[in-house]
């Protein structure tokens, strides 16, 4: 195995970890639908990075940035659900995306490509990953007393629109630098489907929260020690590591519908 | 802030007295109550506010849902907020939080510790978020959480292991009910104590509330609908239609003339007996 094998690798877990972590944030129904489609806003930078030959983090971070902000202003404007919001700007980033991003490069934006991950790029990941984990860790049970009851949390002097903001940009980092390994398909995927997993056999906000950052880690390990056999026997090229790492999680999840608690 | 001025003034006034050739003022002030150790040795409740509400007004869009409010609360006393649907109840519990934008002046008092007992929550059912936890994000340990539930009759420990979706409503209000102990508050806010408990945890909510009052020597605010608790419970009853319908004793402000006011005519309540 080649040194930025490893690199990524290591790139791979830290994503996986922090965007699992992050994920299991969005414990409620209404929030999963936000984090499901955020990292796709990422798209119209991805491809204005390339585009300009500029990195891709940078402009993905950008894009995400402008499309949280308009969210969350349309958000205070206009009593639409956030969800919905959402939704509006999602497909607006990705017709643009699509329209912008030159096509031989689309496959990339999607399933990122782990061959590309340079030493300065997995350095920020990590970094960014470290600091998105100890932020989310500071809001966690905040913004879980607002899943609870909002009242209760305002009345408790929790900011709630404060938190939510902070949340989103959490999430456009872990997007950002996630996209070099996995693209936006995989940063999404790290995001929804370990909480998801977790979820099914969590009684408590503890194995909860670890356990989303346990199988976030663990799919990418499985996605890595998976690949070379895959790739041996269906001459995979080194693209598809984004999706196998996903079907990974996949397979986690799976196990985890038969022991989901009742 | 604003009640320490108001202290001053009355100081200030009192110091006026004392000069020679000051104006003397018509009424005698009077000299600053004693703070009261406890309810059980005071027969008659303090003369210190603890809040006072003064032009209150909530608006959403251009509807005025809280319209000119006035009132008092002295330390110690339990007001009933009484009134129909959509007679902006629950707007006026969370304007009196602060949670809520709105004009006019809510003046606590100073040492005023307020907490809040929503009237429900709906978490969904898997919210892998368990009873001990949820103590937690209000800073309290384990030993505190169990002395709060043992104060709303949830003696078992297990129960501090239960998802917090997982338990029944009647529970759940209990645990609200803790929840707002925690910290020891002297000023708590219910709103509507008795929705959603069934026919027989209602008795107990009620006999709760006593419970709890004379235990911790509390203001109660409570938004209710339930007429008993009105009178076995509130030493005044607060009637809003938007605006202030009615305002005193149980007896006074309830009698059939304050009801038509408050829900329109052939309205009459027959005070049952259990």
């Amino acid at each position: 195995m080649s040194t930025s094998y490893y690199i990524s690798l290591i790139t791979a877990m830290f994503i996986g970890g922090a965007a699992g972590y992050v994920g299991s944030l969005m414990a409620t129904k209404k929030m999963s639908l936000v984090g499901d489609v955020l990292s796709h806003i990422a798209l119209p930078g991805i491809g204005l990075g390339l585009l300009y030959g500029i990195n891709i983090s940078l402009g993905a971070l950008a894009s995400l940035v402008l499309g949280i902000m308009l969210i969350w202003i349309l958000s205070l404007k206009t009593e639409l659900s956030m969800e919905s919001l959402v939704g509006v700007v999602f497909v607006l980033s990705l017709a643009v995306g699509f329209l912008i991003t030159p096509e031989e490069e689309l496959l990339h934006a999607l399933f990122g490509n782990i061959s590309s991950v340079a030493l300065p790029d997995a350095v920020a990941a990590v970094f960014i990953s470290v600091i998105v984990f100890i932020a989310a860790k500071i809001i966690y049970s905040k913004m879980m007393l607002a899943y609870v009851s909002e009242d209760l949390a305002l009345a408790s002097g929790v900011k709630i629109n404060k938190y939510n903001l902070i949340y989103l940009f959490l999430i456009a980092a872990v997007v950002a630098f996630g996209i070099k390994v996995g693209g936006t398909l995989l940063t999404s995927a790290m995001i929804i489907v370990p909480a998801a997993v977790a979820r099914n056999v969590s009684r408590n906000m503890r194995q909860y929260s670890w356990l989303s950052v346990i199988v976030g880690i663990a799919s990418a390990i499985a996605g890595f020690a998976v690949f070379p056999f895959l790739a041996a026997r269906f001459g995979l090229s080194v693209v598809a590591i984004g999706p196998v790492i996903i079907l990974a999680s996949i397979v986690f999840f799976t196990v985890s519908l038969i022991f989901k608690n009742k | 802030m604003d009640f320490q001025d108001n202290q001053n003034l009355i100081e200030n006034k009192e110091e006026k007295l004392l000069e020679p050739g000051g104006i003397a003022p018509q009424t005698v002030p009077q000299p600053p109550m004693p703070e009261v150790p406890s309810r059980q040795a005071m027969p008659e409740k303090g003369e210190e506010l603890i809040l006072e509400v003064k032009n209150l007004m909530v608006s959403f869009k251009e509807e005025r849902v809280v319209d000119n409010l006035s009132f008092n609360l002295k330390k110690g006393e339990n007001v009933a907020i009484m009134g129909p649907n959509g007679a902006g109840k629950t707007v006026l519990l969370k304007a009196l939080l602060g949670i809520l934008p709105y004009q006019g002046e809510v003046k606590w008092s100073e040492n005023a510790k307020i907490s809040y007992v929503p009237q429900k929550i709906l978490p969904e059912k898997n919210l892998p978020l368990s009873v001990e936890e949820f103590f937690k994000m209000k800073k309290a340990g384990k030993e505190q959480a169990k002395e709060a539930l043992s104060s709303v009759g949830i003696t078992d420990e297990r129960f501090l292991k239960k998802m917090i979706g997982a338990i029944s409503s009647g529970q759940l209000q209990r645990v609200l009910v803790a929840w707002g102990l925690i910290g020891n508050p002297n000023v708590l806010l219910f709103d509507e104590p008795t929705a959603g408990i069934d026919i027989g945890g209602e008795e107990t909510i009620f006999n709760l509330l006593n419970k709890i009052e004379k235990e911790r020597n509390l203001s109660i605010i409570l938004v209710t609908h339930d007429m008993s608790v009105v009178y076995g419970f509130a030493d005044s009853v607060l009637c809003l239609n938007k605006k202030l319908v009615c305002y005193g004793s149980p007896a006074e402000a309830l009698g059939s003339e304050g009801l038509k006011k408050l829900y329109g005519e052939g309205v009459t309540f027959y005070k049952h007996e259990h």
